[in-house]
């Protein structure tokens, strides 16, 4: 049996020291992921299209009625739900920064003197 | 459902007027008997990162210039009253440039985007690959290992264009997961201007010599620093009576090459492992043609002249000595592109590629022993299937300085025994 393990080895950094080109390390960190991320979809993307593609051949769709589909109201409704959850979901980081400004939150250290006070 | 769907044909996806301008998909790549196994999602990642180095070679670079031009040049004449003197100059300003910072940014996480995509693909099927390699190359008297070889320093210090593990590590025994890799991602990278086989340059030297030396028949032929062989193969298909023999310091690379080659029904070229800086193991004077493609750039000055030294005592007389590279950087190149072509050195770990465009090879190959007079000076760009690939030598929308596939040769003749006489 191998040993030879994808998740850990396919990522894994090549010798010599990586150069950084943005002001700010993190941001260029993050610019990789998103990257990355954007693969994924553009993968994604790829993968329904031939699905689409397949189902048309296969006769069991066809691809203008995607083009031409539009939701009932109720349909719409559920639709929309979804858009609304997914945003809430990627921007939770900006509603809790709207939270706090008017939370005055004590940080842990600090509740942690106050519980320690007999 | 025939019905229902001429009832909506009117309505298409959207589409653009232009005519599709772009890499063909990756299922146009060769699929030799070597070729890992790949998946839709797998596929679809290299499209992805064919189409990425795409856009940024032909919408991100041309900002790049235009940001040299508009801001980098004007604020550095202004500030130190002269012009650049050297690309190294040009390069240092550049990196405070926003336009190039961000597409150095994302040219190299593409670059190791496409290493994690292929070694997935290589490493997830490793022990069917080695075993499948194993069982082509087992036995066979040509496949030539030593695995006592030294690895050069050069080789060692970083791993060339950001691969991690480079060209030789093995992950297990009969490992060829590295050239796996290699062979299934340098479409993402070329999108696709090097052929179905990625042979592009290969194909090119072989028609290069058929029309620049048409009586030449060479019965021995040397490849160095051969790679998975790549450009080597159409070179032995092109001159299918030669024995062909092909040197990489890299196992990995050598096992993948001959069970490829197999599986592509060439056979007649043999894969050692060995150092191109001493090739000990062949006698003088026992090829008539040696050669090399992208090869002298991965390698060092103090390697060089040994190299050379080689080709001039295994040379037949008569014989002739080959190498392919990116051109090197004339006085008469815009320092702009000098300092652009410099960025594989600097940024994807091909240190010696900028020392190695800066010198005169035509002294190097003096120093060798080659007369002035027999140096030999070329130009050739990848030849692919037009039909389905991109030809990059008539593709003037984008400009990948170190990356296009359109090369110069520089060699030399080796004077036939009577010339030589002649002239002492
Ligand atoms: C960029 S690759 C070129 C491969 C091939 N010639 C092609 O055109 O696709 C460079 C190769 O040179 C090999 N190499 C580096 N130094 C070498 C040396 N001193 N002797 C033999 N091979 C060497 C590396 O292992 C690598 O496979």
């Amino acid at each position: 049996m191998t040993t030879i393990d994808p998740l850990d080895l396919a990522g894994a950094k090549s010798r010599g020291k990586r150069p950084y080109f943005l002001h700010d390390r993190d941001v260029e960190r993050l610019m990789t992921i998103t990257m990355a991320l954007a693969q994924e979809i553009s993968v994604l993307r790829e993968r329904l299209d031939t699905v689409e593609r397949l189902l048309e051949k296969n006769d069991v769709l066809a691809r203008a009625d995607i083009e031409s589909y539009a939701p009932s109201k109720k349909e719409a409704e559920e639709r929309g739900r979804m858009i609304q959850e997914f945003l809430a979901r990627i921007l939770r980081v900006i509603q809790q920064e709207r939270e706090s400004i008017s939370m005055n939150d004590q940080s842990s250290e600090d509740v942690a003197e106050e519980l320690a006070r007999s | 459902m025939s019905g229902k769907r001429k009832a909506t044909a009117g309505k298409k996806a959207a589409k653009t007027h232009l005519p599709y301008d772009g890499p063909p998909d990756y299922r146009v790549v060769g699929r030799h008997g070597m070729f890992p196994d790949i998946g839709h999602d797998e596929i679809a990642r290299f499209n992805f990162l064919a189409h990425m180095n795409r856009h940024l070679s032909t919408r991100v670079m041309p900002a790049v210039a235009e940001a040299f031009e508009k801001r980098v040049r004007p604020a550095f004449e202004k500030a130190e009253k002269r012009v650049f003197k050297d690309r190294h100059e040009v390069r240092k300003a550049l990196l405070k440039d926003p336009m190039f910072q961000w597409w150095s940014a994302l040219r190299r996480a593409t670059m190791e985007q496409r290493q994690q995509a292929g070694r997935w693909v290589a490493l997830r099927q490793a022990e069917a690959l080695n075993a499948r390699a194993d069982k082509l190359t087992r036995g066979d008297k040509r496949l030539k290992l030593d695995p006592k070889l030294d690895l050069p320093r050069y080789v060692a210090a970083v791993d060339h264009h950001c691969m991690p593990g480079s060209y030789h590590t093995e992950l297990a025994p009969g490992d060829v997961t590295a050239a796996a890799n290699y062979d299934i991602g340098l479409f993402a990278t070329t999108g696709g201007m090097l052929g179905r086989y990625n042979d592009g340059g290969g194909v090119a030297v072989a028609k290069w010599v058929k029309e620049n030396l048409p009586a030449f028949r060479p019965k021995r032929i040397l490849d160095l620093g051969c790679g998975l062989g790549h450009n080597v193969l159409p070179i032995a298909e092109a001159f299918p009576k030669s024995e062909v023999v092909a040197v990489d310091v890299a196992a990995p690379m050598l096992r993948y090459g001959l069970a490829r080659a197999k599986t592509m029904g060439v056979e007649n070229v043999t894969f050692v492992q060995g150092d191109a800086a001493s090739l000990a193991q062949f006698p003088d004077e026992s090829f008539d043609w040696i050669q090399s493609t992208m090869f002298l750039h991965e390698t060092s000055f103090g390697s060089m002249p040994k190299i050379f030294a080689e080709t001039k005592r295994l040379l037949r007389p008569g014989g002739v000595v080959l190498h392919v590279e990116q051109p090197q950087y004339a006085k008469t190149m815009p320092l702009f592109e000098q300092a652009m072509r410099d960025w594989d050195a600097f940024y994807n770990n091909e240190p010696f590629w900028t020392k190695m465009h800066e010198i005169d090879l035509d002294a190097f190959m003096a120093r060798a022993g080659f007369g002035a007079g027999d140096l030999i000076h070329g130009g050739v760009a990848a030849v692919v299937d037009a039909r389905v690939f991109p030809e990059a030598a008539k593709d003037d929308k984008q400009e990948d300085y170190g990356r296009k596939p359109a090369w110069h040769v520089i060699g030399a003749r080796k004077p036939a025994k009577s010339v030589m006489r002649a002239a002492e």
